[in-house]
């Protein structure tokens, strides 16, 4: 836990500043939440290309000749079946299922593995890792001074990317080292918007070059407003909203990237959890009519909004909530408390919005 | 989105809301700052006709995608007539705060609470 009250700043911060960007903070840093507008941002990810600064996020380089035994020790998901250059989505749990972080890791090479973090969360995940690095044959290295990233996402976003780059980009949940925009850049075939594209990690002094060539390739930049409407779209979880040390990655939806029989830690409660149920979900809903639900609006009857907002595709409130399991079906409906109104609601299916929609 | 402009024909309350005085009517609105800072409405939630409504309390909300808002009323009265046209297209009101994205009409209850607004002039020496 840091108490500076300092906020940080990427190397993008001018570029920021100049684009006529709203800047706040966020985990510590001084983010852009916005630059044109939230709903212009947002349909320019889903119908061409944009850009986002997400250099707040951390990373942590696992190497070593035990490095896979050791990360398949910590993280949920079955990291033998992640290829060299295969990316993998996984959860961090406690003992009891408690989840620490959500993660998506990369595998460099047979035994280097870059792990990134959400921002809040990056000291508590190295901490973590390190603490329990013990008898492995690893070392656990802090990389995220090291790193400045850029999500290009969109149905245009690889077509921008690749007229830039030396060489073809790595398909989906796939990672390769290519020069972009003259700049060493590893490219990741991942993305938290529910469309196509990439994330590129690059040396921090190479991150303002590459904004400059993405942007006048057409990119329109996209700010934290608009990825929190994007990603909530496609019911992509944001850890400390939709999940946290108090949930167990059953209830919270997230049983899909745990493989318990890899006996990570918090694998046991995991299985019991799966075995024995929960008593609440984590659902997504959209609002029947007018109203926005938000962030810890009660659910009537039992629970709680966890990510509420106004959806720019689908034209109507959105979110997800933690029902009881008993009204955790699709089509249930559910009445929100949103400031004093009753919200009437229908538990949906994921995603919320779906590309074929177009 | 429209350039900062704050009318001088208007009357200006602290929480960002304007007030076209015509006699003992007037109609409220919110103010440039005020629709900069929400971001893009998405949602007004309209008040019923003939509700009263006082003076520095909150009587209805604007909602952007990222953020809700209580709206405050500048000055007490009765609501006589709201912009049904804001359920249809919400984003008027961050396109012509003063004009076609005017919120309610209301019969004033008390004229001299104008008194207590501020011109255009000394609400903008409040904005930073």
């Amino acid at each position: 836990m840091s108490f500076t009250t300092e906020l940080r700043r990427t190397p993008l911060y001018d570029r920021h500043a100049a684009a006529g960007a709203r800047l706040v903070p966020f985990a510590g840093w001084e983010m852009p939440v916005q630059y044109a507008g939230i709903r212009e941002e947002h349909i320019a990810v889903r119908t061409g290309v944009g850009v986002f600064d997400v250099s707040h996020m951390g990373q942590v380089e696992t190497t070593g000749p035990q490095a896979l035994d050791f990360l398949q020790h910590l993280l949920s998901n079955d990291l033998r079946r992640m290829p060299e250059g295969g990316a993998q989505y996984s959860v961090m749990c406690r003992e009891d299922g408690g989840v620490l972080d959500d993660l998506f890791s990369y595998r460099l090479a047979e035994c280097t593995f870059l792990t990134v973090t959400n921002a809040a969360n990056h000291e508590k995940d190295l901490a973590w890792l390190q603490s329990h690095a013990d008898g492995f044959d690893v070392d656990v290295v802090d990389r995220a001074a090291d790193f400045a990233m850029l999500a290009v996402q969109g149905p245009k976003a690889r077509d921008l990317v690749r007229k830039l780059s030396d060489g073809a980009l790595p398909g989906r949940f796939r990672v390769c080292e290519r020069s972009v925009g003259g700049a060493a850049v590893l490219v990741c075939g991942t993305g938290y918007t529910g469309e196509d594209g990439v994330e590129l990690l690059m040396r921090p002094d190479d991150a303002s070059g590459l904004w400059d060539a993405i942007t006048q390739a057409g990119a329109t930049p996209v700010g934290l407003g608009a990825r929190d409407t994007l990603r909530l779209e496609v019911c992509f979880h944001l850890y400390g909203n939709d999940m946290d040390e108090n949930r167990n990655p059953i209830e919270a939806g997230l049983g899909w990237c745990c493989k318990e029989r890899t006996g990570f830690i918090g694998s046991d409660a995991v299985a019991a959890a799966r075995q024995d149920g929960t008593t609440e979900k984590l659902v997504p809903f959209a609002i029947e009519g007018q109203g926005i639900a938000r962030q810890g609006n009660p659910v009537i009857g039992g629970g709680e909004v966890t990510s509420g907002t106004f959806s720019p595709c689908l034209e109507r409130g959105i979110g997800m909530a933690y029902v009881s399991t008993a009204r955790a079906a699709e089509g249930t409906p559910i009445e929100i408390d949103v400031r004093g109104r009753t919200r009437p609601a229908i538990v949906e299916r994921k995603p919320l919005y779906k590309r074929e929609r177009r | 989105m429209a350039d900062p402009s704050y009318p001088d024909d208007l009357k200006y309350h602290p929480e960002h809301d304007w007030a076209r005085i015509d006699g003992d009517t007037a109609t409220f609105g919110i103010t440039w700052y005020a629709q900069d800072a929400l971001g893009e409405v998405v949602f007004f939630d309209a008040p019923d006709v003939g509700a009263e409504i006082s003076k520095d309390q909150p009587y209805t909300e604007v909602e952007s995608v990222k953020a809700v808002s209580d709206v405050f009323a500048p000055l007490s009265g009765e609501v006589t007539a709201v912009n049904d046209a804001l359920a249809d297209k919400p984003e008027t009101i961050n396109e012509d705060p003063y004009g076609e994205g005017w919120l309610v009409k209301v019969r004033l209850s008390d004229p001299s609470e104008v008194d207590a607004l501020m011109d255009s002039a000394e609400y903008q020496a409040t904005l930073d």
